[in-house]
């Protein structure tokens, strides 16, 4: 499993009794809902890639291939403890509306974002004046996925915007091992996994 | 596991009765191997009450009066039809189905089969299906029923009394269901515009392009193994069936919640007789109510036709889901515990 989805099933774990529903936007080819569902969660997937669909239907997880940016009315509000959305926010055409309706389905959401304010990517900006190519975002500027990247600072602007709140947010470096220290975190990390709660 | 036809299957699914290029309508999808794995799983499929194959329908002999019952057969639900087949599976001495499959008709029993009698069903496979079907759909099955009953051979459904059938409306519907059936695609790719056995137009009203060709041939065919009866009973049943409208739903799809069953629910994007959204619209009111479901529009070519072909994706996505393990564990869930 991504080591990212190895600390978001930790934070799961924590976050919610067993027995819990939990929809993963993005599941891929649904590892973490598998494990979470070992763990006594009740997972849902949303895959629209046919492999990682199929996949998922092979561990008996349940996984609808749905558009993140139309389609998200299928799931109910409150429907789900907690909704899943990793490393996925930058590559969706509406991340407003994504998120609108993370709020609407489940009073707590766990979020993934590359950072875009991470040293190396401003460093080869400046540097070479082109579009930063790193492990963090791997594609040249005209076939990449991440069509709306933010920094940590943005990304917090938009959340607060949804009506959720910054209940934890982990530093990870390109390693994804957590950052030692507080100093500079926009500068520092090359991602963030964030808690967010809906503001009552 | 058990199979549910669409309107004008029958009980043959898959093998063959001796003659083996004469191989059931399903047999590209059921058999050792295949997703309805017979290795795995003993396969049950029985003609549907209202057709013409061997279940009672409105040509059965009424024993009131001796003679066909004609119009006179009451109406069926999509809810009638699957009580015959729980009360042939009970017969059989199954308390629990592993899966309820099925297409088209097909599909809309197996959700009924599994909101109505949900402790009987562990999966329900919903393929190429509609939960309403949409006005445009209504008036496909209205014009195809005029054909019928203004031939004047019906006679107001007396016709097997008369010994003069009304073929020539029984094949006007199904040249028509039969488009409907089609994308426009695979027609194009099939037959162009080519002409029937000539280079050449031959400028005429008669059957002069293949298709024309083709939609003649399959109205003639099926007047052999269809009666005009069953249809116009069997179309009347998609038209009133709409499961979540009914005052019993909210209490239905909480039982199934709580009996654990899981639904697979899948659509082809060249369908446009029950095209995606009809699908989207099960899997919605399912997910809505807290059911396990599994939803993917599959592409494929073939229109409404797909589910009976062997497209590669959704055979494997049929395969796969049958074959998983039951992961989630029964039970509404956890709401309010946090």
């Amino acid at each position: 499993m991504r080591p990212d989805l190895d600390l978001i099933a930790e934070l799961i774990t924590d976050l919610v009794p067993p027995g819990s529903r939990v929809l993963d936007l993005g599941c891929g080819a649904g590892d973490l809902l598998e494990t979470l569902a070992r763990r006594g969660c009740r997972g849902t997937g949303v895959e629209i890639d046919a492999e990682a669909f199929l996949a998922t239907v092979r561990r008996g997880v349940a996984v609808l291939s749905l558009d993140l940016d139309t389609d998200l009315d299928a799931f109910a509000a409150d429907s789900y403890d907690v909704v899943v959305l990793s490393q996925t926010l930058q590559t969706t055409r509406r991340p407003r509306t994504v998120l609108e309706q993370m709020a609407r389905i489940a009073p707590r959401a766990v979020m993934s974002v590359p950072n875009f304010a991470y040293w190396r990517h401003r460093t080869e900006l400046v540097v070479s004046g082109r579009m930063p190519v790193s492990v963090e975002l791997p594609y040249p500027w005209y076939q990449t996925p991440n069509i709306h990247l933010s920094t940590l600072p943005d990304t917090q602007a938009l959340v607060a915007e949804v009506g959720l709140d910054v209940e934890q947010r982990l530093l990870l470096d390109e390693r994804h091992q957590p950052l030692r220290g507080r100093l500079a975190p926009n500068l520092r990390a090359a991602r963030a996994v964030y808690v967010l709660r809906r503001r009552d | 596991m058990v199979v549910c036809h669409a309107l004008t299957g029958d009980a043959h699914a898959a093998g063959h009765h001796g003659e083996p290029a004469r191989r059931g309508w399903w047999d590209n999808i059921i058999g050792p191997g295949r997703p309805l794995d017979t290795d795995r799983f003993f396969v049950v499929c029985a003609n549907l009450l209202g057709g013409c194959q061997g279940t009672t329908g409105p040509s059965s002999t009424d024993p009131a009066t001796g003679r066909p019952y004609g119009l006179d057969f009451p109406l069926l639900s999509v809810s009638d039809l699957v009580a015959t087949h729980r009360r042939l599976v009970h017969h059989l001495g199954i308390d629990r189905l592993h899966a309820v499959v099925g297409g088209s008709l097909g599909g809309m029993q197996a959700l009924s089969w599994a909101l109505e009698a949900p402790q009987e069903v562990e999966t329900v496979v919903v393929v190429a299906a509609s939960s309403r079907l949409s006005a445009q759909n209504i008036a496909f099955s209205a014009v195809a029923r005029e054909a019928i009953m203004r031939d004047p051979n019906f006679a107001d459904g007396t016709y097997l009394q008369t010994g003069r059938s009304p073929d020539t409306g029984l094949a006007v519907a199904r040249m028509m269901a039969h488009i409907t059936y089609l994308s426009e695609a695979a027609m194009t790719a099939k037959f162009g515009r080519r002409f029937q056995g000539s280079d050449t137009p031959r400028f005429g009203f008669g059957v002069d392009f293949q298709v024309e060709s083709y939609l003649r041939h399959q109205g003639e065919s099926f007047l052999s193994r269809f009666d005009a009866l069953s249809y116009l009973y069997l179309s009347r049943a998609l038209d009133y069936y709409d499961p979540f409208a009914e005052p019993d739903a909210a209490h239905q799809l909480d039982r199934m919640v709580a009996a654990g069953t899981r639904a697979l629910v899948l659509s082809f994007d060249t369908d446009w007789r029950f095209d995606t959204r009809h699908s989207v619209r099960i899997a919605r009111r399912l997910e809505h109510a807290g059911v396990p479901v599994t939803f993917r529009e599959v592409a494929s070519d073939f229109g409404h036709d797909s589910f009976l072909l062997p497209v590669p994706e959704y055979h494997a996505i049929v395969a796969a889901f049958l074959g998983a393990p039951a992961l989630a564990p029964a039970g509404r869930p956890a709401r309010g515990t946090r």
